[in-house]
């Protein structure tokens, strides 16, 4: 059995030399994405982003040409994740993983980058750790920490809150978002009058809202996920009288995302939220890509995973351009590490040390321009890195 | 009771005679190597079709023989997949053989005591209350995130080589390898179990639970000794699959995964435990496919594909073949 075992093994690397001779003149880009199940339309949006870079800049980068080759993992699966990421090494061939939606799937995948020493671009997974899994893995989204943790220290020290209320959704982004929020607010000086959880499907907030109420913060928090519970939760704090100015109202950029805006009505006005992509942006790159993204879409708005897709894109061409071409996972990370370039969301770089990404955090306000509502910019906070890095 | 006048027919003849292995089941283990040779980048999803049909196989003991739908197997599922990946990341134990009988331990211990409950309810009861546990259990690990690692899934499993010998490689030679092995086992568990005189009286419950009393057969002690077994096999499908990947998340206890596992049973055909191996092997091969194709849409082929076998297959395409081949023969 052994022998025919490593017979077999000697068959398989053969196999895998054959592929790589050939797979000379492309360079191959394993997308995973969750394209099926709760987060398609995350994926969708991402995938919109890559497509949206690869129309505008063409696909061929130093002589070689891109292909993509897209996979489904079907909703946060991290062991089809890495099934899929494993399979793309071995049987397609790949140089490059990207993609990654969700932080177990980055997680699951990050082993097989590490293994089989691939560049593994994350367009989204928000958790500080991802990139602590493997070696190869660089990220071009954003973290729950480098955007909550500026925006507690914000909050006391510029917004003028010593005390506030925390109200999150219970899942994982939900509970990062609370303790990192809560890390800088209270390291600012600031105190936390209380904290809840809300369920993550189908919440009744109206019982939540009321012990807000009844400790009479100067400002709530609240994390939710996207989708019909902005509007749920903004109804029920006008329900109970909690809105701004009376009560600040800080959030997390998804709260007042357009759509959401459009179904929260005038109830949203004032809510001031922390961002790292804010589509009305006053930029001459940011309008050219909203403009080319919503003609290439049927007018959807680009959102922060849209974003994560585009600049991921632009990271493999610049590596790409950078190591002429070799696509070993040692050389393109290096050429990734200390990368810094304009965005459509502003001026971001990858940190060098970290291989996470260093951007602008914006602190925006809920107004009334021009008869709809936008998110205007109060504040750029620039340079941000990820504060748990390196923390534990 | 070799009673040569009449023509009854001596049930533990019977029994030998179903338990006999034919050539064409031989074929079919056989068959299952052939990946090694043939398909070596397809190892990874031939160990992950092994985890999945060796977890239909529990569910086809209770649903296909006992007669027990279950909305809420991904519970057992996922209690043999976190107690496999808790004991290499919390406790440092990654020893892989152990570990995983002890995560198809946990799963049975909870089984047995879930069974007290099962055994009282029936029909849409049954389908409520087991899909009502399975959500509790991912409730509850979605709770104890400190535990669990929540939805970010659980970090830090590092399995240990097969008898210090054998490393999980990035090809799936031994994943493949130890999934085959312990479906096969499973399997030969299984088997025995049905083609059993207490596998006829799992049969005769599911056909009228109330004439087995009757005939002096205490079923609620069968129901709950075939639902523990199913229970544990099920941990042990879980276990195989932390350890092979070396994650576990949410996911392994979710309603997706329960629905997933009695659509393959549908779709091979129930009752039958090749059944649930076919069905398993189609599912996963047909998402495969299908999702390289295109990415977002599969699931409407694997619909109408349900569809399809429930109208023109009643018994599932294990059903039609063995029907196809009977009316071929006469």
């Amino acid at each position: 059995m052994t022998k025919t075992v490593f017979g077999a093994i000697a068959l398989a690397v053969g196999l895998g030399w054959t592929m790589a001779a050939t797979a000379q003149e492309t360079v191959k880009v394993g997308v995973i994405l969750p394209y099926s199940g709760p987060f398609a339309d995350a994926a969708n949006q991402l995938d919109a982003g890559i497509k949206l870079y690869m129309a505008q800049n063409g696909d061929e980068v130093a002589g070689k040409t891109i292909e993509i080759i897209r996979k489904d993992t079907g909703g946060p699966s991290p062991d089809v994740a890495r099934r899929l990421a494993q399979e793309l090494v071995v049987r397609d061939g790949v140089d490059i993983l990207a993609g990654f939606a969700l932080t177990p799937e980055a997680l699951g995948a990050a082993e097989i980058s590490k293994e089989a020493q691939k560049l593994m671009v994350v367009m989204n997974a928000a958790t500080s750790i991802v990139t602590e899994q493997s070696p190869y893995a660089v990220r071009t989204s954003v973290t729950i920490p480098q955007l909550n943790y500026t925006f507690g220290k914000w909050a006391f020290e510029e917004g003028g809150v010593t005390q506030a209320y925390t109200l999150v959704a219970d899942y994982g982004p939900g509970h990062d978002a609370e303790s990192s929020f809560s890390k800088g607010f209270t390291e600012a000086g600031g105190k936390i009058l209380g904290s809840d959880r809300t369920p993550v499907a189908n919440p009744d907030f109206s019982a939540f809202v009321q012990r807000v109420k009844d400790s009479n913060p100067e400002a709530v928090y609240i994390f939710v996920p996207g989708g019909g519970q902005p509007a749920a939760i903004g109804k029920a704090l006008v329900d109970r009288g909690l809105a701004p100015p009376d009560t600040k109202i800080f959030a997390q950029g998804e709260l007042t995302h357009p759509e959401a805006l459009e179904s929260m009505g005038d109830t949203a006005k004032g809510i001031i939220t922390t961002y790292h992509y804010t589509l009305e942006r006053d930029d001459p790159l940011n309008a050219e890509f909203v403009a080319a993204y919503r003609e290439a879409n049927g007018d959807r708005a680009p959102d922060l995973f849209s974003i994560g897709g585009y600049d991921g894109m632009h990271l493999i061409y610049e590596a790409l351009k950078k190591t002429g071409g070799d696509t070993s996972g040692d050389a393109l990370v290096e050429a990734a590490k200390g990368m810094a370039w304009q965005s459509p969301r502003g001026p971001i770089s990858i940190d060098p040390e970290t291989r996470d990404i260093v951007q602008t955090v914006y602190i925006r306000q809920v107004e009334e321009v021009d008869g709809s509502l936008q998110n205007v910019i109060l504040q750029e906070i620039p340079e941000v890195k990820d504060p748990l890095h390196g923390a534990n | 009771m070799s009673n040569t006048t009449t023509t009854a027919i001596d049930p533990a003849a019977w029994i030998r005679r179903q338990s006999r292995w034919s050539a064409l089941e031989v074929a079919f283990w056989l068959a299952a190597l052939l990946p090694f040779y043939f398909f070596p980048t397809y190892l990874m999803l031939a160990s992950q079709i092994a985890v999945a049909a060796l977890f239909a196989i529990s569910v086809d003991l209770i649903l296909g023989y006992a007669g027990i739908v279950t909305l809420g197997h991904a519970m057992f599922f996922g209690i043999g997949a976190y107690t496999a990946g808790l004991l290499s990341a919390k406790a440092g134990w990654g020893e892989p053989i152990s570990g995983l009988l002890i995560a198809g331990a946990m799963a049975g211990a909870v089984g047995f005591v879930v069974s007290f409950l099962i055994v009282r309810v029936q029909h849409l009861a049954l389908i409520m209350v087991t899909l009502g546990l399975g959500l509790l259990t991912y409730e509850l690990a979605n709770a104890m995130s400190w535990l669990t690692g929540g939805t970010d899934g659980l970090r830090g499993i590092d399995i240990w080589p097969i008898f210090g010998l054998f490393r999980f490689d990035l090809w799936g030679y031994t994943a493949y390898s130890y999934t085959l092995a312990v479906l096969f086992l499973g399997f030969l568990a299984a088997r025995r179990i049905v083609n059993s005189s207490f596998g006829l009286a799992l049969r005769g419950i599911r056909e009228n639970v109330r004439r087995m009393p009757a005939i002096g057969s205490p079923y609620r002690r069968h129901l709950q000794a075939i639902y523990t077994i199913s229970a544990a096999i099920a941990g042990l499908a879980g276990g195989l699959l932390t350890q092979t990947t070396n994650t576990v998340a949410l996911e392994s206890l979710s309603f997706q995964r329960s629905a997933d596992v009695v659509v393959m049973l549908i779709l091979g055909g129930t009752g039958r435990l090749y059944g649930a191996v076919l069905g398993a092997l189609v599912f996963l091969l047909v998402r495969d496919r299908l999702s390289g194709v295109n990415p977002q849409y599969w699931y409407f082929w694997i619909g109408l594909m349900l569809m399809v076998v429930v109208l023109f297959m009643p018994k599932g395409i294990l059903g039609g073949l063995t029907r196809l081949a009977g009316r071929t023969k006469g």
